[in-house]
């Protein structure tokens, strides 16, 4: 029982470790990726009903088509493949660590037999001048040298980019990490958007889905937005707000965002995404009592009064864009504290001293016509995304250590032969043999060449 | 001279080029590998110069809001184009292997050729979203990675053209005229593996580079919207290629068709999802 028992686990573990797995898992979450490309994703029921029809649409809701990307089965199949990916990185990292821990310092026979890349000459000199001349020749081209003897030779052993041993597990970690900055923003983030009406304030948003309203814990006020359009065209250029962080009252923040420049604030970022017309237009109005000389200034809406002081009051009743060529103008009356309307007048935008000459009680100055708009803000906190960042870094580094570094060793034995020592060279690179090929003949010469010359020198 | 010139020019050459190549592989003379060769290096640089005229054009049409030449679908496909024949003279730089030219230039003369005859080819001025440094990244990241991709369908073609002869060939005698002049099967198989090592790491980027972008723009890095998706499903083909040949032994065959595979899935990607599908990308429209 308790045999069958561990082989069941050991079954488990190997199939959870095992590459094919892996390469099965990739497939189909590219395979099953294509869904959400082609049914439209998160739509409501009547398009679909509208696009498929409504038996189809009851089969893509139980099969969780309309939101696949969080599907269970999908989510399922990424949990499988991170299961995957660690196990898989349990199982074989001890082998790549071993090359750091144990180096193959003394090579086996085996190593200058099998390996592709090898040579053998003798040359006049104990083992110990040649190692020595060998060893000064290694750390100059290619990497620091460790000595060690066994059984009455001496060896000698040079590696070089052992690091890129460890690019896969590196992209697979950053996998894995990518995955937990995904997660963490899921939790502890949100997504959601507001409106705010150039002037007024919010301190609070809705989700994307509609569906819950979050505090912000602070104030933002927009002051103005703007579309400026380039020159000579009615192509917009930029979309700006002018946005104001408020706590307690106080400002703490103001900066003008724009498209691709959000505004940040303790973790919460705000993008400029939409913009709209919000409530009917209004006039900016400066009113001057001609008794006090008292100035105000007052938003006034067509039709609306407007209260002014000493209980009189005015509205305006018509605007135009250009009278006779005196540009803009609105024509108001001026209702006296008892309610009598009094006539109506004519004041110009362009030419404010004309209403002075009129003579009124109360002087009036048109400073413009406006339409308030909203800028449409989307409101995102994201804990995780400096993680999902690292992950990217990180899986760049990792995957181009992989392919394009190689972990390098040589090996040298020196045997005593008489007069002379007999050595036997072995290289091995983990990948792109060819290139190594050409460095190892090209070292293999250089120590033979130095070896010799060096022997010749000595016997001279 | 102006770019659109410029750029007919550079269409011109690599139809030479291709013609070249063919005339290579009918002749098997080697002073016509080499004039096929010069002459894509010649239409490479006047591309190069095609580019760096167009850049500085849009600072002359568009003022300070000139840009880089990589900001719609006319743009991309001639970096595409570009793209390419960087890789395959960095490719055969390192293997001088004459004839793979002619299963590689005609994508870039394809991709030329189309963008010259019905793409528009107006510099006008970039709409808000699109006025990102991240754009300009993003573009020559993925499109390098592209490339890669097409280098290794092209000899992919090769090798299964190849193999399919190799295997039905009987007997010692030399191979047929034209496949004796083809790479060694071994040699295509490696130079599969290697352009997808190239092309794989900057795809990675080019994703990245989008996430970051997409992340400055609209507050996400990632909303599963048809391109981001299918430049993922794109990404684990490749990663499934590598692990494949890694480690279970799937070179030759059957990697040469997994990398066809995955280069059908690179255009589908890359103008299927625009011209087919719908999403943020609005490049094509
Ligand atoms: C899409 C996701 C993945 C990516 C991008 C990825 C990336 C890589 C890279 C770049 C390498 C180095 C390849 C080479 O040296 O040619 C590698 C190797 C490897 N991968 Fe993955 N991988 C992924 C998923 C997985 C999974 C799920 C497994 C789980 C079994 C796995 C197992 C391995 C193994 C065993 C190696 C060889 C490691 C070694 O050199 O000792 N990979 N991977």
């Amino acid at each position: 029982m308790a045999e069958t028992k561990k082989t069941l686990t050991d079954s488990l573990w190997d199939f959870l470790c095992s590459l094919k797995l892996a390469i099965i898992l990739v497939l189909l979450l590219a395979l099953t990726s294509i869904i959400g490309t082609i049914i439209l994703q998160n739509g409501s029921a009547a398009d679909y009903i509208r696009e498929y029809g409504q038996a189809n649409y009851e089969l893509f809701k139980k099969l969780q088509f309309i939101d696949m990307y969080h599907s269970t089965w999908f989510i399922g199949i990424l949990a499988l493949f991170s299961v995957n990916l660690i196990c898989c990185s349990i199982k074989n990292f001890p082998r790549a660590w071993k090359f750091v821990r144990e180096p193959t310092l003394v090579a086996s026979p085996g190593i200058f037999k099998g390996s592709a890349n090898r040579a053998e000459f003798s040359c006049n000199g104990s083992k110990q001048q040649v190692a020595e001349q060998i060893s000064t020749l290694l750390t100059k081209e290619f990497a620091k040298t460790t000595l060690s003897e066994k059984d009455g030779k001496l060896y000698l052993f040079a590696q070089k980019g052992i690091y890129s041993r460890f690019g896969a597990y590196i992209t697979h970690l950053s996998i894995l990490i990518i995955m937990a900055g995904a997660i963490i923003g899921n939790v502890w983030g949100y997504k959601a958007y507001v409106n705010i009406v150039e002037g007024s304030s919010v301190d609070q948003v809705l989700t994307r889905n509609g569906t819950e309203t979050i505090d912000l814990g602070f104030t933002v006020r927009c002051d103005d937005f703007d579309v400026s359009y380039y020159p000579n065209s009615n192509r917009p250029k930029d979309y700006t707000s002018d946005l104001v962080i408020l706590e307690n009252g106080q400002e703490i923040i103001h900066k003008r965002i724009e498209v691709n420049d959000p505004l940040t604030y303790k973790g919460i970022k705000f993008y400029q995404s939409s913009y709209g017309s919000a409530g009917s237009a209004f006039f900016k109005v400066k009113v001057t009592d001609n008794k006090t000389g008292e100035t105000i200034e007052v938003k006034a809406h067509q039709g609306k009064h407007v209260q002014l002081p000493g209980g009189y009051s005015f509205a305006v009743t018509n605007f135009t864009e250009n009278d006779r060529n005196f540009g803009p103008a609105m024509q108001l009356y001026v209702n006296t504290p008892d309610g009598k309307n009094g006539a109506p007048f004519v004041v110009w935008q362009n030419h404010p001293q004309l209403d002075v000459k009129r003579g009124g009680i109360f002087n009036f100055v048109l400073l413009g016509f406006e339409q308030p708009q909203y800028t449409g803000l989307q409101v995102t906190k994201d804990p995780g995304v400096n993680v999902v960042w690292a992950g990217c870094f990180l899986i760049v580094f990792g995957s181009l250590t992989a392919f394009f570094f190689s972990h390098k060793r040589i090996w040298v034995s020196l045997e005593e032969n008489g007069e002379k020592t007999k050595v036997l060279i072995a290289g091995n690179a983990h990948r792109n043999q060819p290139g190594f090929s050409l460095a190892f003949d090209d070292l293999q010469q250089k120590i033979e060449a130095s070896a010799k010359n060096e022997s010749q020198k000595k016997e001279g | 001279m102006n770019s659109g010139q410029l750029f007919n020019l550079t269409t011109i050459a690599y139809f030479a080029a291709m013609v070249l190549f063919f005339a290579y592989i009918a002749t098997k003379n080697n002073k016509v590998a080499l004039m096929a060769t010069l002459t894509s290096l010649v239409g490479f640089l006047i591309q190069t110069t095609a580019l760096g005229l167009r850049w500085y054009e849009s600072y002359q049409i568009l003022g300070q809001d000139g840009r880089a030449p990589m900001t719609n679908l006319y743009e991309s496909v001639v970096f595409f184009a570009w793209s390419i024949l960087l890789i395959y003279l960095l490719m055969d730089w390192k293997y001088k292997q004459r004839t793979i030219g002619a299963f590689v230039l005609p994508i870039a003369l394809f991709s030329m050729l189309w963008a010259q005859m019905s793409l528009h080819a107006g510099i006008d001025p970039l709409v808000p979203a699109l006025q990102s440094n991240w754009l300009t990244y993003h573009v020559i990241t993925c499109f390098l990675g592209y490339a890669g991709f097409a280098f290794a369908f092209g000899v992919s073609i090769m090798y299964l053209i190849k193999i399919g002869k190799e295997e039905k060939h009987q007997g010692d005698k030399p191979m047929g005229e034209v496949l004796g002049l083809f790479p060694p099967t071994k040699v295509l198989d490696d130079m599969n593996y290697k352009a997808i090592m190239i092309g794989f790491p900057l795809l990675t980027l080019g994703i990245i580079t989008g996430a970051a972008w997409a992340y400055y723009a609209w507050g996400t890095y990632w909303s599963w919207d048809p391109k981001e998706t299918w430049s993922l499903i794109v990404w684990f083909l490749y990663a499934a290629f590598l692990h494949a040949r890694f480690t279970r032994g799937w070179v030759g065959r059957r990697a040469a068709w997994l990398s066809v595979i995955g280069f059908a899935a690179t255009l589908f990607c890359y103008l299927g999802v625009n011209l087919v599908l719908s999403g943020l990308h609005s490049y094509g429209s």
